[in-house]
Formats: structure tokens, sequence, C-alpha cells
């Protein structure tokens, strides 16, 4: 098996009330390794909740789900929470950085979570933050780096513990037009340094920039015609 | 992993710096209040329990009200008490309020004792000058005199008493000694007393039996055995009238007085337990109130591969952290009290370890109790709620 991701038949619902919402409906999905994957769809979707997934942060109601030789069906809280440390790099729309801390201390967060020791961290966490062009910024706290600059922050604190895939929710969502596409190219270059990128968009032009996009509508996922986008 | 916990705790204690010294507050306080009440407490125990000791542990008092036929102890009943086992000396007191006459000086209703040489022998520092009643002076009824410090002041003016010539209840008396002058509180003052041979006050001073008797013992944990065999003693010579006589064991008197004061101890450390308790409930409070604002992060740490056990343990050693920060803050505090308060009011200060174990113990305590609840919550937050949360 080639693929790193793979996903069959997945269905997830929700109790609301007294009714069961089924959110997403059979979802098939593979990922092969070094691909530039964008799930697009509105808002209301089911987009949400396939990201969620993807990123062992909810697990499907039935059907199967494949990362990295792991069956995440089977796995208990501390290991799904080991997986998401190893496999998963995770990209937010408000970045989600923690406000007291450097953005040195920041990208070291996952790694103090991996176990490593603090030099060790310290020296990853450098390399990743020069690689994202902010080697000037290290020690900055987050409320003194631009928009642009703290999702670069946040890119990096999602590279440091080399994952698997690197998992994007409207990464650009919070930014303007302009800084968005340098972030857009940050991550064009991230995949053609062969890193695996899945990205969650309702943008329809920035889905266009990945290598491959899926349409997800009311909790079906469709293989879109890339070769129109490309 | 526990130092990266404990790390990061401390870092967040520190950036919410007064949001914790107000926390901590609580604590600091049902710590101090503790600590400075047991020290306080024991000091004064301590303090009363060695003015107590002075009067002898080691002592059994022996007092004789009488019945019309016998109302008191002869000699030989004396001997035969000092004859029982276990004890190392008898002490008699004669006692009678009389008028003394130096240089042509009266001075009227002194105290005038009839003691043995034991009396002398359980304390060196009583005698301050001079020579004690020895027991040649008791076998020929000599008439000597020892006196006390308030005698000396008042009739001899300076002029060294020995040698002197003291009139007692008509009968002239050699000073041979003086004694050292005794603290005003404590029981036993004998500064306005003067102490002559016990045989020679039986037969000068017109009184025909002892009165009472201190018997010193051997060995203090045969107080019990030795009580009974006073008692033996005295019952015989009073015809088995037990209201004739009483008999005290001063070791007794000591350690139910000790029992008192540690039950009185307790009591007061359980009502500052209640502050602590309250202390303890700021800072769940507190706890809670921090992982509210902190939802997004813990649902971020989650995301990053924080397990719920991480989770829980950082939250648990920020509230223990406050809690023994505080708790040491009250027992510096608490100390600090107790020391200005036992030099105020003259009491012995002394902080115990088991004092120290005891603020240490409960802060920590407080801190995992109030802090696990709240700890436990944090760590079962959804991640995908706590990300959205923001």
């Amino acid at each position: 098996m080639a693929e790193i991701l793979s996903m069959k038949n997945i269905c997830k619902s929700y109790i609301m009330g007294s009714e069961e919402l089924e959110v997403l409906h059979n979802v098939n999905m593979s990922v092969e390794p070094g691909e530039f994957l964008s799930i697009l769809g509105p808002s209301g979707s089911g987009k949400s909740t396939m990201m969620n997934i993807i990123g062992c942060l909810d697990v499907p109601t039935s059907g199967t789900y494949h990362l990295s030789g792991n069956d995440i069906n089977q796995l208990n809280e501390i290991e799904l929470a080991k997986v998401r440390n190893k496999e998963i790099g995770f990209v937010f729309q408000s970045f989600h950085l923690l406000p007291r801390m450097t953005a040195l201390q920041n990208v070291e967060l996952p790694l103090i979570y991996s176990g490593l020791s603090r030099s060790r961290r310290q020296k990853l966490s450098e390399d990743i933050l020069v690689r994202v062009g902010l080697g000037d910024k290290m020690g900055n706290l987050p409320n003194q780096l631009s928009g642009g600059q703290q999702q670069r922050v946040a890119i990096a604190r999602a590279l440091v513990t080399q994952p698997t895939i690197l998992l994007a929710d409207e990464p650009t969502g919070a930014l303007d037009q302009k800084t968005g596409v340098q972030v857009m190219e940050l991550f064009e270059e991230i995949n053609r340094d062969g890193k695996t990128i899945i990205m969650i968009t309702h943008d329809t032009g920035i889905a266009q920039r990945a290598k491959r996009v899926v349409n997800i509508l009311d909790g079906y996922l469709t293989e879109a015609d890339t070769a129109a986008g490309k | 992993m526990l130092w990266e916990s404990i790390r990061m705790s401390w870092e967040n204690i520190i950036k919410n710096k007064l949001r914790s010294i107000l926390t901590m507050l609580g604590i600091v306080i049902g710590v101090a209040s503790i600590i400075a009440l047991i020290t306080i407490v024991q000091g004064a125990t301590a303090s009363i329990s060695s003015e107590v000791n002075s009067l002898g542990v080691n002592k059994i008092m022996v007092n004789i009200t009488g019945t019309p036929l016998k109302s008191g102890l002869t000699g030989d009943d004396m001997e035969t008490i000092s004859q029982l086992g276990n004890i190392s000396g008898v002490s008699p007191t004669i006692a009678l309020r009389t008028s003394i006459v130096y240089n042509g000086d009266i001075k009227e209703k002194v105290a005038v004792q009839g003691k043995n040489e034991v009396f002398f022998k359980t304390d060196a520092s009583l005698l301050k000058s001079g020579r004690a009643i020895t027991p040649l002076d008791i076998e020929s009824k000599n008439r000597v005199a020892v006196v006390g410090s308030d005698i000396v002041r008042d009739l001899f003016y300076g002029v060294n008493p020995i040698g002197k010539e003291l009139i007692v209840n008509g009968t002239a008396y050699k000073v041979i000694g003086t004694l050292a002058s005794s603290s005003g509180f404590s029981m036993n003052s004998s500064n306005e007393t003067v102490i002559i041979p016990y045989t020679t006050a039986l037969r000068s001073l017109g009184i025909k039996s002892i009165s009472s008797l201190d018997v010193y013992l051997k060995d203090t944990n045969m107080a019990d055995k030795t009580v009974i065999d006073i008692k033996g003693v005295l019952s015989q010579a009073f015809n088995y009238r037990e209201d004739a006589y009483t008999v005290f064991n001063m070791g007794d008197m000591i350690e139910s007085f000790q029992e008192m004061m540690s039950i009185m101890s307790m009591l007061l450390a359980g009502i500052a337990a209640i502050s602590l308790v309250v202390g303890g409930i700021g800072i769940m409070n507190m706890m809670l109130v921090s992982i509210t604002e902190r939802t997004t992060e813990i649902g971020l740490r989650k995301a990053l591969g924080a397990t719920p056990n991480r989770i829980q343990l950082q939250f648990l050693i920020e509230s223990i952290f406050l809690s023994l920060m505080g708790g040491l803050i009250g027992l510096i505090a608490g100390g600090l009290l107790a020391y200005i308060t036992a030099v105020v009011i003259g009491i012995i200060f002394s902080i115990s370890a088991y004092t120290i174990l005891l603020a240490v113990g409960f802060s920590g305590a407080v801190g995992i109790v109030f802090g696990y609840m709240p700890a436990r919550k944090a760590s079962r937050l959804n991640p995908i709620d706590a990300l959205r949360s923001l």
C-alpha cells in the first residue's frame, strides 16, 4: 500500500437532541505521499468534521481509517494523542499560538509532548523557524508579529515534529489577499520538499493552488476534475 | 515529562502574578494561623510546664487534715514512710505564723517552717549563703535558722545575718544561712520564710505533729505504686479514716495539664483549618476560571499531542504549587507572628519540625484535593470544542 492515508466508508453522525444527524456519508479517500490535496466545500458541508477525523481529533461512527499504518478506530485516547503528535501537523485558521510564549517556545510545544530534550527541541525549532523565514523573530511574542508572520510560526510548529501530513484548516482565512498568497507559496514550497499537505478551505481560488482538489457537499465527497484547475 | 510540567506550571503562575498572589492569600492566612496558634499554645504549655516542673515532678505531696484524736503525723510515722521502697527522701513541713525579732526590731506573722535536710538537697540553688540544715541539727534539735530574702532585707538592713541571733516565737535561734530569693510567681516562694529544723519546731513551737510531707521519688514511673504504699501507711496511722489525709502526685498534675493544653491546641488548630479549607476553595475557583480562560490552549495542546494525563498533571501541579507556596509564606508569617507574641507576652518560642511538616503537608494536601477536580475537568475537555471556543 503506497497510500499513507486511507478512508473506507467513513460515516459520522451526531446526536442532536432526539435526532441522529449524519454529516459524513460513506466517504472514501486515499492520499499518497507527497500529495497536495485540498478539500473544498462551503460552510456546513461537513469539511470541519472531515478535518477533525483526518486529524484524529474525532473518530468516525463507522468505516475504517488508516493513517501511516495505524487503524485509528482501534486506538485509545493516549494512542490518539501520540498519533496527533507524530503524524499530524495542524495549521489553524486563527493560528492558535499561545500568546504568552515567544515564537520559539510556541514552535517547541509539540516537541515537549514528543519527549525531546530541551536543547534538541531548541535546535529543531530554530532550524524550522529559519526555514519559514523568521530567523530574526524567534524571541517575539505573537502580538509582536504580523498575521502572516504568526501563520508562519504556526506552520513551523506544525512542521517541527516532521509529521506525515500537514493538515491546514483555512490557513489563509484570517489573512489579507497578499499575505494569503505568500502563505500559499510557502505551502507549495513545503510540498515541493516532499511533505504531504491536506488543506481544507471554502475558497475555490485557494483550493485550486493544490495539485488535487476534492469537493465536499452535504457530507458527500467527490473527486473534482483537477485538470480544469491546472 | 514531570519537569516540563513543573516548568510550564511555574511559568503560568509567574505570568499571572497578581491573581496567583490573591489565590495564595487564603492558604497563607490558613497556614499562618495554624502555625501561630499551635506555636503560641505550645510555647505557653512549655512555659507553664517548666514552672510546674520546678516544683518537682518527682514529688508526692502528703497533706494531713487529721482526726480529733490525731492531728498530724509523728516522727515515727514519717520514718515508716521513708522506709518504703522507691523513696529517696521525705521532707516534712511544720508550719506556723509567728513573730520574729532581731536587734529590737519585730516582724509579725512570719511563716516559720520546720523542715529537714532533704528539703535543701532537692535544689542546690535554694541556699544563697551560709549553710543548710544538717542531719546533726535535726538530731540535736539545734536552735538554728535559715532566713528568706525578704527577712534579710526587712530586719537586717544590709548586715550579714549569718551568726546573728534571731528570736523566733520567744526563743533565740542562730542564723546559719540565707535563702536565694525566688520568683514572686512561684507557688513555693520562700522569700518571707524562716526555716528551722523540724525537730526543733516540734519541741519549741508548741506544735506536736507534722501536717505535711513532701515525698521524693527515686523512679517517677513507679509513682502510682508508691502513692498506694503511702496511703497504706497513712490509713493505718489514722485508723482507716480516709478523710484525714490527701496524697497528691505532682506528676499526675503535670500530665493532666499537658493533656488539657494539647486538646486546646488541637481545637485551635481545627478552627484555623477551616480557613485552610476556605483557601482551598479559593484555589479551586481560580483553577476553574483559569481552565475556562485557557480552553483554547488546552484544545491546542491536545491537538499537538498532549495526552489527558499530561493536561491533568500540569493543572494539578499548578494548584499544588500555589498551595505549597501559600503554605511556605504562611509558615514564615505564622512563625513570625508566634515569635513576636512569645517575646511580647514572655513565653518560650519554639517551632517544632512536626508543626512545619503539618503546615507543608496540609497545604500540599489542599492543593491536591482542590486541584484534582479542575485538573480532571481540563483533561477531559474535547479538543474540538476547546479549539472552537475562541
